[in-house]
């Protein structure tokens, strides 16, 4: 039966599952998370981890599970923050599959499909962090994890336009921003917003002190924000910057802005009809970057627009008041 | 204006981030509330910093002066 078969599409080796009784969730297999390495019979098993975040009490279970049943008694973390366990015995999915169940904890996927979320610590405690990354990693995880795509899906969150989850190389990134607003009777001149600023967007008036604000420099950091000491500086609105078409590999891409300040309750629904869109348009094998070059970046942005006029278009300058 | 009363005074010139913020730390914590401690920091990193920081943690920069030397003069109410 075709689904008691693990496809490893890079050597074309089927691992027959056949007679090995009990139950599995061949759903699970199906979607992947089993990686098969060089040495003879021995598998990746690649755990699905949202945003790199694992409970202690999950940890360690999962230690000793992957004490139990990886030959060499090691794991890896992998590059998009899943833990993998190395040298499992495919004659154990089984068993393992069944104890990881136990404790909550499923298998990760591969292949053409909307994979596990990136995400960076974020506002909860990151200081730079101006949007809750982690829960929209959980969220994205739970609403879309797995969901057929023409090739891999890939997501992140990064907290701040420092970037660390790598949106710009995402096929979908969402990177946290504030637009700050300057309340002029509240300031002092003190000069600190002009030190904070790293993009040079603020310069301090020379007599005053008081910033004067360059709105083409301004990333939307919230830096000044953090920094002034009268408040004078505000945040009128938290969003995200939404990246479309990045990967990297072989030949990488960067993603292009296609929304400024989406607000967090639009994300879902943005991910929904992006999904939907390159699951009509896109060939398979090909990543979502290809398929907006192909058939354009203006037949996406149209079919986007009733989510993404939420938020602001992508030039969007913060007039700073 | 600028004759905010001082309580204590830490010169941090030329020590690096993340130190000078937890030595503003460790001496605004042998201070009672409302008392002002003066802190001299240098500019560039520091003062892109330290004052972030000490607003986190719930204290009040009361006064800010910029020296022509290439450093800052703050004042911190203790929150
Ligand atoms: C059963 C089949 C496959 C498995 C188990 C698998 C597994 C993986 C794993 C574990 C990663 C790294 C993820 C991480 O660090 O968290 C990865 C990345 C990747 N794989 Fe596969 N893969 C499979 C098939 C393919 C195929 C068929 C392609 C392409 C035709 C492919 C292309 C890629 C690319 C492009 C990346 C990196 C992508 C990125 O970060 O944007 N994979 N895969
Ligand atoms: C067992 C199968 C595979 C494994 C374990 C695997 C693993 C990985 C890993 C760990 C990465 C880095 C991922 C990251 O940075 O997020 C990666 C990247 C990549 N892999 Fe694979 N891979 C597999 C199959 C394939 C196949 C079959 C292809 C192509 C036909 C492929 C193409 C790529 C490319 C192009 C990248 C970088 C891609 C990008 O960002 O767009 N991989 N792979
Ligand atoms: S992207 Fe920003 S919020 Fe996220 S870890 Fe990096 S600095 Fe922190
Ligand atoms: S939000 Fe804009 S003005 Fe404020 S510090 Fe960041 S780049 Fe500078
Ligand atoms: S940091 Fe605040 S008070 Fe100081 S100059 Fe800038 S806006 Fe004015």
């Amino acid at each position: 039966m075709a689904d008691r078969f693990i496809e490893d599409k890079s050597t074309k080796v089927a691992v027959n599952l056949e007679g090995m009784g009990e139950k599995v969730d061949f759903n699970d297999l199906k979607s992947g998370g089993f990686i098969k390495q060089r040495q003879k019979d021995l598998f990746v098993v690649r755990l699905r981890c949202p945003g790199g975040r694992l409970s202690t009490k999950k940890l360690v279970e999962i230690a000793k599970i992957a004490d139990k049943y990886s030959k060499k008694g090691v794991v890896h973390f992998s590059f998009r923050q899943s833990l993998e366990i190395l040298y499992v015995d495919y004659k154990e999915f089984n068993n393992i599959v069944a104890e990881l169940e136990k404790i909550g904890q499923k298998v990760a996927s591969c292949g053409p499909r909307v994979r596990v979320p990136t995400a960076c610590g974020g506002c909860e405690y990151n200081p730079n962090g101006l949007t809750d990354t982690q829960k929209m990693a959980e969220m994205v995880d739970q609403k879309f994890f797995g969901t057929p795509t023409p090739h891999k899906f890939k997501t992140s969150f990064s907290g701040c336009p420092i970037d660390c989850a790598r949106t710009k190389e995402m096929d979908f990134g969402f990177q946290g921003v504030v637009e700050p607003v300057w309340d002029e009777p509240l300031c002092t001149g003190c000069t600190i917003c002009a030190q904070a600023c790293k993009e040079d967007a603020i310069v301090s008036d020379p007599d005053s002190g008081k910033p004067i604000f360059d709105p083409n420099k301004c990333i939307f950091c919230g830096d000044c924000i953090r920094a002034c000491p009268t408040e004078s500086w505000k945040a009128k609105r938290y969003g995200h910057t939404v990246r479309i078409g990045g990967k990297h590999g072989r030949h990488p891409m960067e993603a292009v802005e296609v929304c400024q300040f989406l607000p967090d309750e639009k994300v879902a629904e943005a991910i929904q009809k992006t999904v939907e869109w390159y699951n009509a348009n896109g060939k398979r094998g090909e990543r979502i970057g290809n398929t907006l070059k192909r058939v354009g970046l203006k037949a996406y942005l149209d079919y986007m627009e009733p989510v993404f006029k939420s938020g602001s278009h992508p030039s969007f300058k913060a007039p700073g008041k | 204006m600028s004759e905010i009363k001082t309580d204590a005074f830490l010169d941090l010139r030329g020590v690096m981030c993340p130190i000078n913020f937890v030595k503003t730390k460790l001496k605004l914590e042998t201070m009672g509330e409302g008392e002002v401690l003066e802190l001299v920091i240098d500019d560039g990193e520091p003062i892109q910093n330290v004052p972030k920081s000490i607003k986190e943690e719930g204290h009040k920069i009361v006064e800010v002066k910029k020296e022509k030397e290439g450093f800052f003069r703050l004042k911190i109410q203790k929150g």
